[in-house]
This record gives C-alpha cells, structure tokens and sequence, in this order.
C-alpha cells in the first residue's frame, strides 16, 4: 500500500481523527480594534437572499460580507510592509504545497491563565523543546493560551490603553524564523502578536519578521488544547483571493486517534 | 380638567387589538402646507401678500381680493369657541371608536373661523388658544386647547391620538454606545417613558458610559442584520417609540480618501441600518398603533443638517445624510400611522467635530429636543443654532443655500 493510501485507510478506520480549529464566522465575533483614524477591518455580516419564500421559493442562501482578517484567518507575508516585495507573497501566488504542515504546539494556557500579557520567549521555547525535542524546519508553531474558551469583553480584554493578550516578544520570533525555519505560527487571539505589542521594537514583531521572512500567520484558532504538542497535522488553505493579503479559513487538525 | 391617563394595563391576549385606521388623508395641494406647519409646531396660515387677510382653509386665491401670492405665515394663536357639537355616532371608521369627539366654530383672532377639534377643557363659549397639529393620517388639522394649560391636559384621548409623549411607553434608544444615546434614554425615562432599551453593538469593545447605562442594555447593531432582526423577534412586540441614534459623522469629501470604506460605513448606519430596522419593526409597530393610549406611536431619526447641503469639511457623511433623511420620509408613508419625526442637528459635540468651532449640539441639547419634539407629536425638529440657521436659509432658497456652503 502506498503511504497515501494507508493514510486515507487510516482516515476511513477512524484512526486518524479530524480537530476543527475554527472559530464560526459570526457578526459577533471581536475583530481587531485599531486607533479610530486608522481604515477599520469590517467585521461579519450576513444578508438573507432567499430563505424559501417570494424571493425564491425552494431554496435559502446568503450573501456575505466581512475583511480578509476577520474570525479564524490565515495571514499571507504581503499583509506586513516587510514582506510586500517578496515572490508569491499573497493568498493566490503562495504554493498550495504549504497549506497542510505539521504543527508544534507550545502550552502556555496555565501562564496566559495567570497574566494576559503573557510574553513567549526564548527561554519558553527552549523549555518546550528539552520536553518534546527541537521544533523541525517547516513546522507550524502554534501557541496554546486557550483563549478561544474565552468569548466577547473577556476574549478581546481591551482596556484603555488597549489589548492584553498573550503573544511572543521579538526575540521569540526571530528564533523561530531563524533558527527554527518555521513555516508559521498561530495563535487563539486576535494577532498573532501579542495585544501591547505596538510598544515593542519593532512593534508587531511576530507579523514583522514572520511576514518579512515569507512565513505565515493563522489567528483566532480554537481547540488547540486538543492537539498534540507534536503530530498534528494542520490543513490551512486560505480562499485563492487574487492579491489577498489573507482570508477567513476553515483550519483543520488531522491527529492520530 | 380631563380625567388623568389611566394607567397602563397588560393587554388582553384574547381580544383582537384595535385595528390602526386613520382620518380622512386627502387633502388639496394647498392644504399640505397645513400639515407643513404642524410638523414643525407652527401657528401659521396663508396670508396674502396684497391686502394681508388671512386664509382658512388654505386655498389658491385670496378670499378677500383674489390676489394669488399666500405665503405662510405665523398668526396670533387666539380664537373665541362660537359653538359646538360633540359627536356620539360617527359614520367614520376612524372616528367612530373614538367618540365622544369634540368638535366647534371657532372665531380666529387672526380674522378667519374654522371648523376645529376642541379639546375637552376648553370652557363652552369661552376663548381657546390654536393649534395646528398632525393627526394620525399625518394631516395638519386644527385644534382648540384651554387658554392656559390645564392638569392632565395632555392625557386627553384627542390630543393624545395627535401627540406622540414618551410617558408611559416603552422606547428603543438604538445607540447606546454614544453619549447621544445614553442621553437620550435618560431623558425619555425622566418624561416617565415606562421602559426604555438601549441598544448596545460590540459590546465587547469598552465604551464611555458603559458602567452606568439608563434603561435596559439589549444587544443591537444596525449594521448587522441578524442582530437587527433577533431584537425584533424578541422585543418587537413591545416596543411603542423608536428612537434611532446611531450617527456615524465623519470628516472628509470625495477626494480627502483613497477608498469607500469609510463612506460605506457611513451608509451602513445613516442610510442601511435605519432601513434593515424599519424592515424588521416597522410592520409590527404599525400594527399596533391605535393599541389603546399606549399604542406604538413613533419613530425617530436624526440627521446631519448636511443632509440639505454639503459643507465641504463633511461633505462624504453629507450624502449619507441625505440617504437616510430620504428614507425618513418615504417611511412617513410606509409607516403610517406611526409619526416619522426627523431631529435635524448641527456639528455635534464629539470627537470628529474638535476642528469646529461652538456651538455645537450637545447630548443634553438633543435628547430635550426629541423628548419636546415627541410629546408636540411633531414631524420635524432642528437642533442648535447651526442647523436652525442652515434650515432657514435653505427654506429661503436651497440652491443659494448649496452655494454658499460649498464656498
Ligand atoms: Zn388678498
């Protein structure tokens, strides 16, 4: 049997399981909140068409409306000014080849518990990679805060001085870009930078160097407390967007049963 | 003196509501202009611009020297009750649930009599202070009160059918967000409105306000229309005055942007939201407009006085404006009986009018001009010196007007 096959075999037989890592694209749903002065991402919205009746009688659909960076997103390297010149940088031109990578997840949910602001670092990493080993080169890194259990004022926790979310400080990043050769890196909140990382240097740093590198970004994930810190591979194609800087996308998790 | 309003009793499930008929609505070309001075609380008539006689009823040529120019004019509000006749049986359908109605000659101290309603307190034979007012067909029709106020004066069945006071009814402020809003549902609950909902979008963004909202905090955007109609579906039913505040100002004309989400987003509260809310409440809340003394009985929206007239600094949010005071009276039509009553205001007191110099309108200056503008039972109301003005000049001419202030 090939390797193909003995994975869709594995798949029928339930020995493979399939983990949403989707949030549902609702109005609701917090998008990210920028200065008033700055162009806004619109959030959600969804108008009936038909639903049955005078405007067609047998059948119900919907027009929808929201940004590229809206719910759970996939963030091509063109959405950050440092990665605007690369080759294939956008939703349409990235090589399909990318969207399924396995991914390493580093749980960071009992710190983020503890302290919104909590920073991934090196430190964190390296303490991750003693238990569970190097993190390979074309990995997802995902960083488990299990925030997606969170909902509304508690998921965006704005303040008046703004977000307080977990995410990784500059260093971590560049860690992961350089030395690791990650393909990406995910998140459970909003950015994948943390919520007060507009005061960090450079600010942003994760979509900074991630993007500047012609790597990756997913957001607004769920469910990554059911993944393995190791094996899970993840399916993240974004919408084929001629010149997308990202797109909202069904993530999905294979993981061994 | 009339009885006071009873007080409010939970509707009988059983029985079927009074159905929301209207008076007579034909009314001659001249005879709109009633109806045009009513809407804004005037007292006017025509008078004619070669001998100076008043008219009435409104007509093409002046009664007393056929001349043909009869601008409107506001005239003495005294009148003399000459006689009277209180209908018990009407062939009306409108008329007929509502008897007994009182109506009589009056003699106007301005030189015309009339044929007017009378309110219950007006002494028989004795003097009446006029008014004009719009009935439930939204036409201007004259009403006699007392000379001077007298105790429950406005808990009359008449001249509550012609009125629209928050007192004793429950209202949806839709923008609690902004403190136009939040002011707005605390002076409707001072008026003695019985429940107000204050709509709240994002609630997961924090607000100015937010810890300590008048009224009842309900989930709602505009923008969204599932939101939009999840509150229709859990509170239409209840709801007897609406009272749109959601204002999306901005400034910048055509040119000052790159693109149209600002001006989308402009459309999306001035002109969409309205529209997606009178779509999910509106054939309901026409429904039950003639439901006892507490029917549902209003709608209002408020508007940029830039709707008349672009000023340059505000010229994209000007079309938006425009759109939406539009939709404000083809809703006249669509919602009648309920009252459209369209709150005109000038630059506001807010962040996006700090290059502006005062007076501005301020939360407080607003939320008194609509609760005013409610319990008149008035279809117009412009707040501010800015937009009174803007409004006089453009009632004078609104090309000059569109001139002068793209200069
Ligand atoms: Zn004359």
């Amino acid at each position: 049997m090939s390797t193909l096959a003995a994975f869709a075999a594995d798949l029928l037989a339930g020995k493979i399981k399939v983990i949403d890592l989707t949030q549902t694209l609702s109005p609701e749903f917090p998008t990210i909140a920028l200065p008033p002065m700055f162009g806004q991402c619109a959030p959600f919205r969804l108008e009936e068409i038909s639903r049955y009746d005078e405007r067609g009688p047998a059948w119900y659909w919907n027009n929808f409306s929201c940004g590229e960076h809206t719910g759970t997103h996939f963030d091509a390297p063109i959405h950050w000014v440092s990665g605007k010149d690369l080759p294939n940088n956008t939703t349409d031109t990235i090589d399909a080849q990318n969207f399924i990578a396995p991914a390493c997840v580093i749980d960071c949910s009992v710190q983020s518990a503890e302290n919104p602001d909590f920073i991934l670092t090196v430190d964190v990493i390296k303490a991750w990679e003693a238990k569970h080993g190097q993190i390979p080169a074309g990995n997802w890194v995902f960083l488990r805060t299990d925030w997606s259990k969170r909902s509304g004022a508690d998921y965006a926790n704005v303040k008046e001085d703004g977000a307080h979310t977990p995410g990784p400080d500059p260093d971590a990043v560049k860690f992961l870009v350089e030395e690791r050769d990650v393909i990406g890196f995910g998140v459970e909140t909003i950015g994948t930078d943390a919520g007060q990382a507009h005061g960090f240097t450079p600010p942003y740093p994760a979509h900074f160097f991630m993007h500047g590198k012609g790597r990756f970004g997913l957001q607004c994930m769920a469910n990554l407390d059911k993944l393995p810190p190791t094996g899970a591979l993840i399916v993240s194609p974004p919408l084929k967007i001629k010149g997308g800087s990202g797109s909202p996308l069904r993530v999905l998790a294979l993981v061994g049963a | 003196m009339s009885p006071p309003l009873p007080p409010r009793r939970k509707a009988d499930p059983l029985a079927l509501p009074r159905q929301a008929l209207m008076p007579q609505g034909g009314r001659s070309r001249a005879a709109l202009g009633l109806a045009a001075m009513a809407a804004q609380g005037r007292f006017a008539l025509q008078i004619c611009a070669a001998c100076g006689a008043a008219q009435y009823p409104p007509r093409d040529v002046c009664h007393e020297c056929l001349g043909t120019e009869l601008p409107w004019r506001d005239v003495p509000t005294g009148a003399a009750l000459l006689g009277e006749t209180t209908v018990h049986l009407s062939g009306d359908t409108y008329f007929r649930v509502r008897t007994p109605w009182r109506t009589g000659l009056v003699a106007l101290d301005c030189g015309p009599s009339a044929v007017a309603h009378v309110h219950p307190d007006v002494a028989p034979a004795g003097r009446a202070r006029m008014s004009l007012r719009l009935d439930r067909s939204g036409q201007g029709v004259l009403l006699a009160l007392p000379e001077r106020d007298s105790p429950n004066m406005m808990d009359d069945p008449m001249i509550r059918e012609m009125t629209c006071d928050p007192r004793g009814r429950r209202i949806l402020v839709t923008d609690g967000r902004s403190a136009f809003g939040q002011e707005a549902a605390r002076s409707l609950l001072a008026a003695g409105a019985a429940q107000v909902f204050l709509g709240i979008a994002d609630g997961w963004k924090p607000f100015k306000g937010q810890d300590n909202l008048p009224g009842d905090a309900v989930q709602l955007d505009l923008t969204d229309a599932t939101s939009v109609s999840e509150l229709a579906a859990e509170f239409g039913g209840r709801i007897d005055i609406v009272v749109n505040t959601a204002l999306h100002i901005r400034p910048g004309g055509p040119l000052d942007r790159r693109d149209l989400v600002s001006a989308r987003e402009e459309m999306e509260v001035a002109y969409f939201g309205p529209l997606r809310l009178a779509q999910a409440l509106g054939p309901t809340l026409r429904a039950r407009a003639a439901d006892g003394p507490y029917g549902a009985c209003a709608w209002v929206n408020i508007h940029g006085i830039d709707a008349l007239a672009p000023a340059p600094g505000f010229a994209l949010t000007a079309a938006a404006q425009a759109a939406g005071l539009s939709l404000s009276q083809s809703l006249r039509t669509s919602l009648a009986p309920i009252r459209v009553l369209t709150a005109f205001v000038g630059p506001l007191e807010d962040e996006w009018h700090q290059a502006i110099p005062p007076p501005k309108v301020t939360p407080t200056a607003l939320a008194a001009a609509i609760v005013r503008g409610l319990r008149e039972g008035l279809e117009e109301i412009t707040v501010g010196d800015i937009a009174m003005d803007v409004m006089r000049r453009w009632r004078d001419n609104p090309s000059t007007l569109a001139r002068e202030r793209a200069g």
